[in-house]
């Protein structure tokens, strides 16, 4: 093993004296490809508590539908399925990219990876805005996790601003003047590294706006084609909600809804805590898509600076696997929340 | 030993000659056009009356798209082993996990002591 990893080291030597000596190459190691291997077995460890972690809410989500189907069978009503079915394509272009973006690192193409991460960042964005719309329409019809479970009959869909949405988009305007304005600076002091890393941030933040948009758009487009009924679907989907808590358990439903966080545990109605389910599980996912926007940054960031080579590309690919890590919990919580009936 | 096969893996990518494998072009392209063909079927299916079976197709559709995402985009299939292995070991402890909770849930009374039962 020793031989072969010094004998590939000194042949790799011989090719390419240029890569040899990247700054990141650590002494301790004996090749890069050691460095590699080392780090990525690291970070697939660290994949592994991310999946035990996801699982539990899986299995949260497993005991609760072994317990109440009948919540489950109404749930597909709640959540806009042509939404879901965005944000999975969203998300599979943004692995795709991020894939790509490995690649071309590894075959020193730095402008196409500067591409690929800027792309990976804008499509996060877009997935949140969608996701944001979703999360706004529910809070503006009283759906909430169980304790402040209230659904309001007279919802009538979407008309104007809601104040969650506004709530949920201060963070992106603010980015997105921040770096809009940082970009500006950078431009007019020539600092051209600068004007990339805050133009791809600031077209990162834009594109939460873009998914709002889309988000809004999507149900007109689908009620044009399958024949506007979308309103009325979600006003049965919220009285059906009502009569189901009264079917469940009476004295759920005709405790007034304000007292229910004080009863205790049985003043939940399941549907409350299906969507204390759908929220945790929804939630904590977005927070992994914060996180990995965070360290996709710091990527774009290095790339620019032209931190990576073919020798040296290990955080490229190990932030890589963590999106797609992200990737593949959105691949089954999309089925299971969104699809099943 | 695994060096040896990398390098001669290296070997027939005309200008790669870093470390790791790369995947061409063509199969990045073809593995998502396949997920996003799995996607339309999945939810396609879900407008199908399949009663019972539903969560397995919905299941089984996304497992071959994890399946798709972690051996191409993940690399697990022209990795080291090792990855794979502790990824297939991680997945068995899930199934563990969500096999025996499920076990176990059906076992609970929730009417043991009135008004006391955590799930209703």
């Amino acid at each position: 093993m020793n031989q072969t990893a010094l004998s590939s080291e000194s042949e790799s030597g011989a090719s390419h004296a240029d890569h040899d000596h990247s700054p990141f190459f650590a002494h301790h190691f004996e090749s890069p490809q050691q460095q590699f291997d080392a780090g990525k077995l690291g970070m697939w460890l660290f994949l592994i508590t991310e999946i035990l972690f996801f699982s539990g809410l899986f299995v949260a989500y497993a005991v609760f539908r072994a317990r109440h189907p009948e919540v489950f069978a109404d749930a597909h009503l709640y959540l806009d399925k042509s939404l879901g079915t965005v944000n999975t394509v969203v998300l599979l272009f943004s692995s795709l990219t991020m894939a790509w973006a490995v690649r071309c690192a590894q075959l020193n193409q730095q402008r196409g990876l500067i591409v690929c991460l800027t792309t990976t960042l804008a499509c996060a964005s877009l997935f949140l805005g969608i996701k944001a719309i979703e999360y706004a329409h529910k809070w503006d019809s009283g759906i909430f996790w169980a304790g402040m479970y209230q659904p309001l009959a007279d919802y009538h869909g979407d008309h104007g601003l809601s104040p969650f949405l506004i709530g949920l988009s201060v963070p992106a305007l603010l980015a997105l003047v921040i770096f809009a304005v940082a970009a500006v600076l950078a431009y007019a002091r020539r600092a051209r590294q600068q004007l990339i890393v805050f133009g791809g941030l600031a077209l990162t933040s834009l594109a939460f706006f873009v998914g709002v948009g889309c988000a809004k758009a999507v149900p007109v487009v689908v009620d044009a084609m399958v024949g506007g009924d979308h309103d009325q679907a979600t006003v049965v989907s919220v009285e059906g909600g009502r009569t189901e808590s009264v079917q469940e358990g009476s004295e759920d439903a005709e405790q007034p809804p304000d007292e229910a966080p004080e009863t205790g545990p049985t003043g939940f109605s399941p549907a409350g805590i299906f969507f204390s389910i759908y929220f945790a599980m929804t939630g904590v996912h977005a927070i992994h898509i914060l996180a990995g926007m965070g360290v996709i940054a710091w990527l774009l960031v290095r790339s620019v600076r032209g931190d990576f080579t073919p020798t040296y590309f290990g955080p490229v690919d190990y932030v890589g696997l963590y999106w797609h890590l992200v990737d593949l919990v959105w691949i089954f919580l999309f089925p299971l929340l969104y699809l099943i009936q | 030993m695994t060096t040896d096969i990398q390098a001669t893996h290296h070997g027939s990518q005309d200008e790669h000659h870093g470390i790791g494998h790369v995947i061409p072009a063509p199969v990045l392209i073809a593995v998502f056009l396949a997920l996003i063909v799995l996607t339309v079927i999945t939810v396609a299916a879900s407008y199908l009356p399949l009663g019972e079976f539903e969560i397995w197709v919905a299941m089984g559709i996304a497992t071959a798209k994890a399946a798709l995402v972690a051996a191409y985009f993940m690399h697990l299939r022209y990795d080291n082993p090792l990855n794979a292995i502790l990824f297939i070991f991680c997945l068995l402890f899930v199934a563990l996990f969500v096999g025996f909770v499920l076990m176990d849930a059906d076992q609970y009374r929730s009417d043991l002591i009135e008004m006391h039962s955590p799930m209703n």
